[in-house]
C-alpha cells in the first residue's frame, strides 16, 4: 500500500511543475536557461535546414514527422544490419537477421521497444547507444510533439485570434517542438535520473563484459560472463520516455538494471511521471486549466481502479498452484526482492502507459492481473505513452462528444467546433482499426499453431497471443514471454501492427484536429456541452469502459476470465 | 369551379393515432427487398443474417435436433427486419398523409391564365413559374404565387387551418398567396412562383418519403459511426470460431448470428430513418414547411434569433396613450387640436388618437370648407387647414420644427424633454403643432403581444438570444426591449444593416436565424442560416428562406428549435440505449455460446438462464421487441427541458446509459421464464 501510494503521489507532485515546464517549452516566450538552450539548439536548425519560427499547417506538420521518422528508421535499420563490422562492438556481436532487424528498428521508432531478442547478447554499444538510445529520446518527443499540434488544431491554431472560418492554421513547427521538448525537457530530465540510479549501483561503463567465477563449481561452469555496459543512461531513457526496451533481456528484473528498493521507486515513479506531466501540459498549452483537471480525474480513477484490480488479484495465491503449496501472495516469476505488491503495482503502470518496460514477468501473473494489464493496453490512454496516450484519449472525448452533444440536442461540438461527417469517417477508421488488428490477426495465428510459437495450450495461450498483438497495437512493448516471438511471421505481422498502431493512432487524430481546427467557432453557452465537468467526464469514462468491453468481453471470456474460472474451481 | 371543404388540419396527441397502420406494414413487407436494405448497413446485415440462419437450418433438415431453434431464431431476426421497416412506414405514411391533405385540393385546380390579355381555363397542372393567372372573388387560387395586380381578402383555412380571412395586396410585404386557398373578395392577378412539382409543398413531401430521402448531415455522420460499431462486432464474430478452435471448440454458426445481430446497434439502426421522418413530420404538423431535413436539424443549434418588432413582438398598431402639452398650453386645448386634426386620418393611430380625445372632450365635427392635409412620406406629416384657424398638424419631432419654423414661429426648448421622455417609456412621440405654436406631444404606445416573454425566456433557457429589429429610436426600442424580454435590439436599423447584423454574428461564431416576410429581407433570409419566411410575405421572401410558416407566426420559431433538438435527442438517446443493452447480451449469450466447449463460462450467466437455447432466443427476443416498443417515442421525439446542458446530458445518460444497462436484464429474464414455460429448457 505504502509503496503505491508513495509512487503515485511523487508522480503526481513532480508532474504539476514538469507539466507547467513543458507548456513553456512549447511557447516560445523565453525561458530560464535561453541562452544556453539557444545555444545548442542553433547549430542544429542550421543543419536542418529550418527556420523554427515558421508555423507549420497540420499537413505540413504530419508530412515533416513522417519524414522524419522516415530517415531516422533508414539509419537504425542499416546500423542493425551492420553492426558486426562497425565500432564499440568489443564483445564482437554479428549483424542482425533481416526480419529481427526490421522488427527491431520498427519497434523502437514506433515508441514500443517490443524486443524479440536479447539486448545484451544481440546488440553492440554502437547500436545500443546510437541505434536505440537515440530513438528512445527522441520518439517519445516525437508523440508529445503531435499531442501538442493536436491541441492547438483543436483551439484553433496559435493564429486562432487572427484568423477566419476556413483559414489555413498554425499548429506550430516540428522541427522546433521536438528539439526544444527533446533538449529543455527529456535530457535534463534523463540525466537527473541517471545519475541518481548509478548511485544506487546500475553500471554506468564503457568497459567490455566482466568475467567472474562462480561460486559453485558444480554447475560445470568455470567462467561466467557477465555483460555490463553503460547501463544507467539507457535505463533512465527507457523509464521516462514510456519506452521500455531495457539493457538486459529481463529487464528492470535484472539486480544490475535495477538494484535496490530506491531505484525501484524511482523507475516506477519514471514510468508515468512524463505522461501525467503531459496531461497538466495540457492546460497551459490550451489555457483551459479545468480541462487539463477534468483529464488527469478521468485517467487517475481508471488508473487506481486497472492497478488495484492487479494488486489484489496478485495478493492472491497463484490460482496454477493452488492446493499444492501454501503461499501468501503469488510469486511465481518475481523478483523476491520487490514482492508481490510493487511487482503488480509496475505491471499495471507500464501497461497503462505505453511503457513496457517489466520488473515481473507477466507471463506468470494471475489471469485477472493479465487482463488488468490487457486492459490498460487496450484502453491505452490512461496517461498513455508519451504525447500518444493524450492522442488516444482525444479520440474517446471525440466519440463521447458525438453520443452526448446529441444527447443534449446540439450538432456535436468540441471547444465550439462541429464534429460531421469527415470527422466521423476518420475515428471510426481508428474504432475499426484495433478490434481488425488485434482480433484477425490473434485469430489467424491461433487457427496456425505452426506460426504461434505457443508455449502453452488452452486459455493461456489465447491470452499469450493477444497480449503480444495488444502490446504491439499500444505501442508498449512488454510481453507474455514464453511465446516463440523471434520468428519471421511474429516479426513481420508485429511490424505492421506496430505501424499501424504508431501512426494511424498519431496521425488520424491529428488529421481530425486539423479539420476542426479551421471551422467556424461557437459560443459557449449554457445549453451547450461543458466538456470540463463531471457529467461529461461520467460520459467519457462509460464510453471508454463500453468500448473496450463490447469489443474484447469474447476475447477475455476465452482467455483470461476462462482461465481464472478453471484454476480457481 | 370546384368547390372545397377547409381541411382543417388538427394536431394529433397519439403518436399512432393517425397513421394507417395496415398499409405500413405491408409496406413494411416491400422494404425486405435487399436492395432497399442496402441504405441502411446496420438492418442489412440482419437480413443477411436472416438468410445465412434459414440456409443453414435447411441443409440440417428437418431431423437435426436444433432445426426448431434454427427455424425461430431465423424468424425473429426477419422479425426484426421488418419491425425496423415499419417503424420507417409508419413515419412515411404519418408524414405522407400530412402532406397529401394539403396537397389533395390542388390537383383538381384550373386557373384562368392571362396571354397578351386574353384569358383560357388551364389545368394547374400546366402553369409555370412565371405565368399570370386573373382569380376573382369565390375561386380557388391554382398556384403558389405572388400577387402582381389588386388586393383581396383570401380564406387560408384549408392551409394553415385559421379560418379568419387574411388581406393579400400586390406591392407590399404581404402579397404571397398558396395554391388551394379562396379568394372572398376582390380580383387579383397572380404571378406563378413555382413550377408543377417544385412547390414548398412538393419538396416538403419528398423529404418524408424514404426511397428519395436524403440523409442530414448529423444522420450521415451517426450512421458512419453505427456502420462502424456493426463492422466492429462483425470481427468479433469473425474472429471468434478460430479462436475457439484453438482451444478445440466447435461454436454454432446459428447462435453466433445471434450473438452478431445482439451485439450490432439494431435498435437506433432500425429506428434512425422513421426519427428523420418524424422530425419532417412534426416541422409539418406545426405548420412550418422546411425545404431541407438538414434545416431542421439545423435549428436545435441556433444561437441567435433576429426578428422584426412590428408583429412579431408587438400588435404593430401604435395606440394613443396619453397627451403631454407643453408649459402654458392646457392639456384639452391640446387634445381638440389632436382631435381635429386626425378627424379624417384613417390610420389605427389616427383613429386611436380620436379615441382617447373623444373620452374627455366629446365627439367633434370637422367645420365647413376645412382641407385634410393627407401623411406624405417626403413631409412626414399630416393635418387639417381649418378656416379661421391658424393650420393644425401633427407629426415627428423634426417635420413640425420645419413647419413651424417656416411659419414663422420658433420650437420651444421645453418639447426636447417631453419628445424624449415619452420615447423612454417606450412609446412614439407625435408633436402637434398649431400655426407658429407647438402645442405639445401625443404618445403613441406600441402594445406587445401577450405571452411573448414567456417564448423568450424559454428561448434563452434553451441557448437563443434574440435579437429585436426595428426602425423606432434607440430610447423607444430600449423600452420595448426591455418590456418584451429580449436580450438586444437594433433600432434605426435598415434592411443592410440586418444584413450587416447577421453576418456580424455568424463571425462571432453564431448560427443566426433570421424571420422576415418583406422583399427586402430576402438578402438577410437568404445570408441567416435559418431563415423563416412567413407565408403571407413575397415570394422573393419565401424563395430566400429554407423554412416557410403557413401560419405567418414569427414565434413559431421557437417550435421548430424544439423539433431540431428533439431529433438530435432522440438520435443520441437511442444510440446510448442501443449501444448499453449490448452487456446483458453478452451476459446472456457468451455463456450459451460455450456451454458445451468450456463449461466453467457458465459462472457468467449471472441471470441464471434456463438453457442455451432459451438464453439466445431470450435475447434476440429482447432485441427484436424493442425496436417496435419504441416507435412511438421515435415518431414523437424526446422531449427536450429547458435545462442546462450539463443537467440535459446528466438525465439522458442516467435513463438511457444507466438504464440500457440494466433494463435488459430483468427483461431477458422474464422471457427467458415464460419461454421456459412455453417449450420448456
Amino acid at each position: 500500500m505504502t509503496a503505491t501510494l508513495l509512487t503515485y503521489l511523487i508522480a503526481i507532485a513532480a508532474a504539476v511543475p514538469l507539466g507547467w515546464w513543458l507548456a513553456r517549452v512549447l511557447s516560445t516566450a523565453p525561458m530560464p536557461g535561453e541562452a544556453l538552450f539557444a545555444a545548442i539548439e542553433r547549430p542544429l536548425y542550421v543543419a536542418l535546414g529550418v527556420d523554427p519560427a515558421r508555423g507549420m499547417t497540420w499537413q505540413a506538420y504530419a508530412r515533416a514527422f513522417v519524414l522524419s521518422n522516415l530517415v531516422l528508421g533508414a539509419f537504425v535499420y542499416a546500423l542493425l544490419l551492420f553492426q558486426g563490422m562497425l565500432p564499440l562492438n568489443p564483445d564482437g556481436i554479428p549483424g542482425m537477421s533481416w526480419d529481427l532487424a526490421l522488427h527491431t528498428m520498427v519497434s523502437f521508432l514506433t515508441n514500443t521497444n517490443q524486443q524479440h531478442y536479447s539486448g545484451q547478447a544481440q546488440l553492440s554499444y554502437l547500436s545500443q547507444l546510437a541505434g536505440i538510445v537515440t530513438l528512445q529520446v527522441v520518439t517519445p518527443m516525437m508523440g508529445l510533439a503531435i499531442a501538442a499540434a493536436m491541441l492547438r488544431a483543436l483551439v484553433g491554431g496559435r493564429n486562432a485570434a487572427a484568423a477566419r472560418e476556413g483559414d489555413p492554421r498554425d499548429v506550430g513547427n516540428y522541427y522546433s517542438d521536438v528539439i526544444r521538448l527533446t533538449l529543455r525537457a527529456f535530457l535534463p530530465l534523463a540525466l537527473v535520473l541517471s545519475l541518481l540510479l548509478t548511485a544506487q549501483g546500475v553500471p554506468s561503463t564503457f568497459a567490455g563484459a566482466a568475467p567472474a567465477t562462480p561460486l559453485d563449481s558444480g554447475a560445470g561452469m568455470t567462467e561466467q560472463v557477465i555483460p555490463i555496459g553503460p547501463v544507467a543512461p539507457m535505463v533512465a531513457v527507457k523509464q521516462l520516455g514510456t519506452n521500455g526496451g531495457g539493457w538486459y533481456g529481463p529487464n528492470s528484473a535484472v539486480p544490475l538494471e535495477n538494484p535496490t528498493p530506491l531505484s525501484n521507486l524511482l523507475q516506477t515513479v519514471a514510468i508515468i511521471l512524463l505522461p501525467i506531466a503531459a496531461v497538466f501540459m495540457v492546460g497551459g498549452l490550451t489555457g483551459r486549466r479545468r480541462l487539463a483537471l477534468m483529464i488527469f480525474a478521468s485517467m487517475l480513477l481508471m488508473s487506481v481502479g486497472l492497478t488495484a484490480l492487479a494488486i489484489f488479484a496478485e495478493q492472491a495465491p497463484n490460482a496454477a498452484s493452488l492446493g499444492l503449496a501454501e503461499v501468501a501472495a503469488n510469486m511465481e516469476g518475481k523478483e523476491v526482492r520487490f514482492g508481490s505488491e510493487s511487482s503488480a503495482l509496475w505491471a499495471a503502470l507500464t501497461t497503462q502507459t505505453s511503457n513496457g518496460s517489466v520488473n515481473a514477468m507477466h507471463d506468470s501473473l494471475n489471469p485477472l492481473a493479465g487482463m488488468a494489464a490487457i486492459s490498460g493496453m487496450l484502453i491505452n490512454a490512461i496517461w498513455g505513452g508519451v504525447g500518444c496516450g493524450l492522442v488516444n484519449f482525444f479520440v474517446y472525448v471525440l466519440l463521447a462528444v458525438f453520443l452526448s452533444g446529441l444527447m443534449i440536442g446540439r450538432t456535436p461540438e468540441l471547444f465550439g467546433r462541429k464534429l460531421e461527417v469527415h470527422e466521423m469517417r476518420l475515428i471510426s477508421l481508428l474504432v475499426i482499426l484495433q478490434p481488425l488488428l488485434l482480433l484477425g490477426l490473434s485469430a489467424f495465428t491461433l487457427a496456425a499453431p505452426t506460426l504461434t510459437g505457443n508455449s502453452n495450450p488452452g486459455f493461456h495461450g489465447v491470452s499469450q497471443v493477444f497480449y503480444e498483438y495488444t502490446s504491439a497495437f499500444a505501442n508498449n512493448g512488454s510481453g507474455f514471454e514464453g511465446l516463440g516471438d523471434a520468428t519471421s511471421w511474429w516479426n513481420l505481422s508485429c511490424v505492421a501492427v506496430l505501424l499501424v498502431g504508431r501512426y494511424a493512432g498519431l496521425l488520424i487524430p491529428l488529421a481530425v484536429a486539423g479539420s476542426l481546427s479551421s471551422k467556424r467557432v461557437a459560443p459557449s453557452t449554457r445549453a451547450s456541452l461543458n466538456v470540463e465537468g463531471p457529467v461529461f467526464a461520467a460520459t467519457l469514462l462509460a464510453v471508454i469502459v463500453l468500448m473496450t468491453l463490447l469489443c474484447f468481453l469474447p476475447v477475455f471470456a476465452l482467455g483470461p476470465i476462462a482461465e481464472q474460472l478453471s484454476l480457481a474451481r | 369551379m370546384n368547390v372545397m371543404t377547409p381541411n382543417v388540419i388538427k394536431r394529433q396527441r397519439g403518436a399512432l393515432a393517425a397513421a394507417p397502420l395496415a398499409p405500413a406494414a405491408w409496406d413494411a413487407l416491400r422494404k425486405l427487398h435487399p436492395r432497399a436494405q442496402l441504405r441502411n448497413p446496420v438492418m442489412f446485415v440482419v437480413l443477411a443474417g436472416t438468410l445465412l440462419t434459414f440456409a443453414l437450418a435447411l441443409s440440417a433438415g428437418p431431423g437435426d435436433p436444433h432445426f426448431g431453434f434454427m427455424l425461430t431464431v431465423g424468424a425473429i431476426l426477419l422479425a426484426t427486419v421488418w419491425f425496423a421497416n415499419f417503424a420507417e412506414s409508419v413515419a412515411e405514411a404519418r408524414g405522407r398523409g400530412q402532406a397529401a391533405s394539403l396537397r389533395a385540393t390542388r390537383s383538381e385546380l384550373t386557373g384562368r391564365r392571362v396571354v397578351d390579355g386574353r384569358e383560357d381555363r388551364v389545368p394547374a397542372s400546366s402553369l409555370r413559374r412565371g405565368d399570370r393567372v386573373r382569380v376573382s372573388a369565390g375561386e380557388l387560387i391554382p398556384a403558389d404565387g405572388e400577387i402582381v395586380e389588386g388586393l383581396a381578402t383570401i380564406n387560408e383555412a384549408a392551409v394553415t387551418g385559421e379560418s379568419a380571412p387574411v388581406l393579400r395586396e400586390a406591392g407590399t410585404d404581404k402579397s404571397g398567396v398558396i395554391a388551394g386557398t379562396k379568394v372572398l373578395t376582390d380580383e387579383i392577378l397572380i404571378e406563378v412562383g413555382t413550377d408543377p412539382g417544385d412547390s414548398f409543398l412538393d419538396r416538403m413531401i419528398r423529404l418524408v418519403e424514404g426511397a428519395q430521402r436524403q440523409k442530414t448531415p448529423n444522420e450521415l455522420a451517426l450512421t458512419v459511426l453505427l456502420s462502424a460499431m456493426t463492422l466492429v462486432f462483425l470481427i468479433v464474430c469473425v474472429s471468434l470460431p478460430p479462436m475457439a478452435a484453438f482451444l478445440g471448440v466447435e461454436l454454432d454458426l446459428v447462435m453466433l448470428v445471434a450473438l452478431l445481430v445482439c451485439l450490432i446497434p439494431t435498435t437506433i439502426g432500425g429506428l434512425l430513418p422513421a426519427i428523420g421522418i418524424a422530425g419532417m413530420d412534426r416541422a409539418l404538423r406545426a405548420n412550418v414547411i422546411a425545404k431541407s431535413g438538414k434545416a431542421v436539424e439545423l435549428a436545435g443549434d441556433i444561437d441567435t434569433l433576429l426578428l422584426d418588432k412590428t408583429g412579431t413582438i408587438t400588435h404593430g398598431d401604435r395606440q394613443a396613450t396619453a397627451f403631454h402639452p407643453l408649459p402654458g398650453i392646457a392639456v384639452g386645448h391640446l387634445a381638440r387640436a389632436a382631435q381635429l386634426a386626425s378627424l379624417v386620418d384613417p390610420t389605427p393611430e389616427g383613429k386611436s388618437i380620436v379615441r382617447l380625445a373623444e373620452r374627455s372632450g366629446g365627439p367633434l365635427a370637422l367645420p365647413e370648407g376645412s382641407t385634410v392635409i393627407e401623411f406624405t412620406a417626403r413631409l412626414r406629416m399630416s393635418g387639417v387647414d381649418v378656416p379661421g384657424r391658424p393650420p393644425l398638424r401633427k407629426g415627428a419631432g423634426d417635420a413640425i420644427g420645419r413647419f413651424v419654423e417656416a411659419q414663422g414661429g420658433s420650437v420651444p426648448p421645453a418639447l426636447r424633454g417631453i419628445i424624449e421622455q415619452v420615447a423612454r417609456a417606450g412609446a412614439t412621440p407625435l408633436v402637434v403643432a398649431e400655426g407658429t405654436q407647438v402645442l405639445g406631444v401625443v404618445a403613441l404606445s406600441d402594445v406587445i403581444k401577450s405571452g411573448v416573454r414567456e417564448r423568450f425566456a424559454r428561448l434563452r433557457a434553451l441557448g437563443v438570444r434574440t435579437v429585436m429589429i426595428t426602425g423606432d429610436n434607440p430610447l423607444t426600442a430600449a423600452a420595448i426591449a426591455a418590456e418584451a424580454g429580449v436580450d438586444d435590439f437594433m433600432a434605426e436599423a435598415t434592411p443592410e444593416d440586418k444584413l450587416a447584423r447577421i453576418r456580424a454574428e455568424q463571425a462571432g461564431g453564431r448560427l443566426v436565424a433570421m424571420v422576415g416576410d418583406g422583399t427586402n429581407d430576402a438578402p438577410a433570409l437568404a445570408q441567416a442560416d435559418i431563415g423563416l419566411a412567413m407565408n403571407a410575405g413575397t415570394q422573393a421572401a419565401k424563395e430566400a428562406g429554407n423554412m416557410v410558416d403557413l401560419d405567418s407566426d414569427p414565434s413559431k420559431l421557437l417550435d421548430v428549435v424544439e423539433i431540431g433538438k428533439q431529433l438530435l435527442v432522440t438520435r443520441g438517446a437511442l444510440t446510448t440505449f442501443s449501444l448499453a443493452n449490448d452487456v446483458s447480451k453478452y451476459f446472456a449469450i457468451i455463456p450459451a455460446i460455450f456451454l458445451a466447449g468450456i463449461p466453467q463460462l457458465a459462472a457468467l450467466n449471472v441471470m441464471g438462464l434456463s438453457s442455451a437455447t432459451n438464453a439466445v432466443l431470450a435475447a434476440l427476443i429482447f432485441n427484436a421487441i424493442v425496436i417496435p416498443a419504441l416507435i412511438p417515442l421515435a415518431l414523437r421525439g424526446i422531449a427536450v427541458s429547458a435545462t442546462s446542458g450539463d443537467a440535459l446530458l446528466a438525465r439522458n445518460l442516467l435513463l438511457w446509459g444507466v438504464g440500457g444497462v440494466i433494463l435488459p436484464f430483468p427483461a431477458i429474464k422474464l422471457i427467458d421464464m415464460m419461454l421456459y414455460a412455453v417449450i420448456g429448457a
